[in-house]
């Protein structure tokens, strides 16, 4: 009897199976081990462990014994021969400003000392070998688990002693960051709706053959290659471009007051509506369709001005469309990345693209790690935010 | 006296109307509709020159199409784009496919949850998705290869089969698999020919929108491809980023056309699936 129960269940989840294991290894798994590398920092506990052994007896005043630079020595031309020396200088230097260079120059040095008594001979090379500092900030980088990154990606910092302060003026960057990503995200799903609303209505209570002819508008450009509708951005809001040409031909501004349009704020959010449209228009679609177009007229002859009309009558009906549609545009625009780097220059970057950055300039991996989690986290609420209110099945696909 | 008042601020309200919707459209189509003739720029410029506009044949040529065509990068990027494309299509289709069969049916255990991890690559900000494929495939030995490539745009493409399939599912009459068993088919058999040819429209479109996503993500290949797996997207990125050149928009016009095309097919699958499932 539990067999003929159980046999749909089985056959059904027997179905799933495959694809659940597959977007597991492609996809979840990768994932987390971006979100564990966030927290989990063995570079320097991996390259000096007999070095940070040593440590541990020291008191953390004045410089230590020998026997922990012996260690150090042995340990740091070792990480050069095995390649992982510039990582470990970076992630101490991360911990206090300038240790890179002292860590890599005496490095150089020392491979050129045959023998100890090696504290001297560090100290001479470098005097900050003397200073307890160094010696701190080589212990602390030498925990594997640190919240360090998730400090540093809102603008806070552990000090020497233990406490929890905001980063120096100069080094908060990321809050700011993270509010100017929601707010210009915010701004482009309020653009988007504002220009999606009264076409996807033109659309739902069009006759059949021009209502499909209008939809194939909207859905050209969702099809279209996401550089290809950037790329001719660029082409018409340069200020050798387009947009320009036409405003200094028809006398508006004259030659040498062409405005910048692109390369800046102004580029990423009008390309990222453009982009972003057709996500608002096609729920909206949906919804106006099922409104029969006799409801405004009815309203109208019992008195109702228009407004009062479509406040009280039609509104309230999309208000599902609408919030259908925010949501997916919010969820996609604070994640957006291409956009934003080739048409945002300097001021019009976005959250991902100092992920980015980190990821493939500065190589600080655990901070990209550490944004990257908390700009999950935003897109992981409202995306189950967006399965209560519309259910992630039902999202509509052109 | 009303009457007369009424007409014309309605008339009024409707020209207001009717004009901010044609600006709306004209804000969607014009990039679209830009790039197509500046593609047959005989300058290298990016904006219509005097001869453009006065339509003198002299300006206009296929200058940017023959470049493109005789450069074998752009051969090598369509030739990579078309290999990950298509083998990343047959794999997210078929295990969405399977995956969708089994969200459909009324005894799918902890479905809602199952759903929701297997659509969050569509959702997942590709930058993270990125970074995090990168490290995991780069430890594998997969960055770099075509293989990496083809399992990480696999993944990003089953959402939207799980998508079309299920939704091409809930309109199916779930009496015709019944009167199959009825009649003595199998499950398999059932499946291949009774369901497959029915939700075959629903099964296809989500194909070719897989088969896009691929086409058109660069982020992934940014991270992951080397040299040998520059795909179209990828050159279009380095067009922009490093030397603009009319070429890019002769590449972008082909991309239009072709995006037309999976439109057009995609829309003529919907009303095959519409008529044909009915139910």
């Amino acid at each position: 009897m539990a067999g003929a129960v159980n046999r749909p269940r089985l056959r059904a989840a027997g179905l799933a199976l495959p694809l659940v294991a597959f977007i597991g290894v492609t996809f979840a798994v990768p994932l987390a081990t971006m979100l564990v590398r966030s927290v989990y920092d063995p570079i320097v506990a991996d390259a000096l462990p007999d070095t940070l052994d040593q440590l541990r007896d020291w008191n953390g005043e004045g410089a230590p014994d020998e026997a922990v630079y012996a260690a150090a020595a042995r340990e740091l031309l070792l990480a050069r021969d095995e390649r992982t020396l510039g990582r470990v200088a970076s992630r101490v230097n991360r911990v206090r400003g300038g240790l890179r260079s002292v860590v890599v120059n005496s490095v150089r040095r020392l491979r050129e000392i045959p023998a100890g008594p090696w504290r001297e001979a560090m100290i001479d090379i470098d005097a900050d070998w003397g200073d307890a500092q160094t010696w701190q900030a080589i212990r602390t980088a030498g925990d594997r688990l640190t919240v360090r990154h998730y400090l540093n990606a809102v603008d806070l910092q552990r000090l020497p002693d233990g406490s929890i302060a905001r980063q120096p003026p100069d080094r908060r960057i990321y809050l700011r960051l993270f509010l100017r990503t929601f707010a210009v995200s915010l701004g482009i799903t309020a653009l988007c709706l504002l220009l999606g609303y009264p076409i996807a209505h033109l659309i739902a209570h069009a006759r059949p053959n021009r209502a499909g002819l209008l939809l194939a508008l909207v859905l050209v450009p969702f099809w279209t290659s996401l550089l290809v509708r950037t790329t001719s951005w660029i082409v018409l809001l340069q200020t050798q471009g387009v947009i320009n040409d036409l405003l200094v031909a028809v006398g508006l501004i004259g030659d040498d007051g062409r405005i910048a349009l692109v390369y800046n704020m102004m580029g990423t959010v009008v390309a990222m509506t453009h982009i972003l449209l057709p996500f608002m228009v096609l729920p909206l679609y949906s919804v106006m369709r099922t409104i029969p177009p006799q409801q405004m007229t009815a309203a109208a002859s019992l008195g109702a001005r228009f407004p009062k009309a479509f406040r009280r009558v039609y509104w309230p009906q999309t208000i599902s469309g609408v919030g259908a549609g925010s949501l997916l545009v919010f969820i996609l625009a604070i994640g957006y990345y291409i956009t934003p780097a080739l048409v945002g220059g300097q001021t019009g970057q976005l959250i991902s693209n100092f992920i980015a950055y980190h990821m493939q300039v500065s190589l600080n991996w655990g901070l990209a790690g550490a944004l990257g989690g908390i700009l999950l986290g935003c897109v992981a609420v409202l995306y189950l935010l967006y399965d209560r209110v519309v259910g992630v099945e039902r999202m509509r696909l052109g | 006296m009303s009457m007369t008042a009424t007409v014309p601020r309605f008339r009024i309200g409707r020209v207001v109307y009717l004009t901010v919707c044609g600006l709306i459209f004209t804000f969607l189509l014009a990039p679209l509709v830009v790039i197509v003739p500046l593609s047959f720029n005989s300058e290298p410029y990016f904006t219509f020159t005097e001869g453009m506009l006065r339509l003198d044949p002299e300006a206009f040529s296929l200058r940017w199409y023959r470049q493109i065509a005789s450069d074998d990068v752009w051969a090598r990027a369509l030739g990579n784009s078309l290999l990950i494309g298509v083998t990343a299509t047959v794999l997210a289709t078929s295990l969405g496919t399977l995956a969708a069969l089994g969200l459909s049916s009324r005894a799918m255990p902890a479905r809602r949850l199952v759903t929701g991890l297997l659509i969050s690559p569509m959702v997942t900000p590709l930058i993270i998705s990125a970074a995090g494929m990168f490290f995991f495939y780069s430890a594998l030995g997969l960055s770099q290869t075509h293989l990496g490539l083809i399992l990480a745009h696999a993944a990003l493409g089953t959402p939207f089969v799980v998508i079309t399939v299920t939704a091409t599912l809930s309109a199916f009459d779930r009496n015709l698999t019944r009167a199959a068993a009825g009649l003595g088919a199998g499950p398999f058999e059932t499946f291949r020919r009774v369901q497959l040819p029915l939700i075959a429209p629903g099964v296809l479109s989500g194909a070719l929108f897989a088969f896009a996503v691929s086409f058109d993500e660069v982020v992934v290949v940014l991270f992951m491809a080397g040299e040998n797996q520059r795909t179209i997207p990828r050159q279009m990125w380095a067009g922009v980023r490093e030397q603009l050149s009319p070429a890019i928009l002769a590449a972008a016009t082909f991309l239009i056309v072709f995006a037309v095309l999976l439109l057009g097919t995609v829309e003529w699958l919907r009303r095959r699936a519409g008529t044909s499932v009915g139910a």
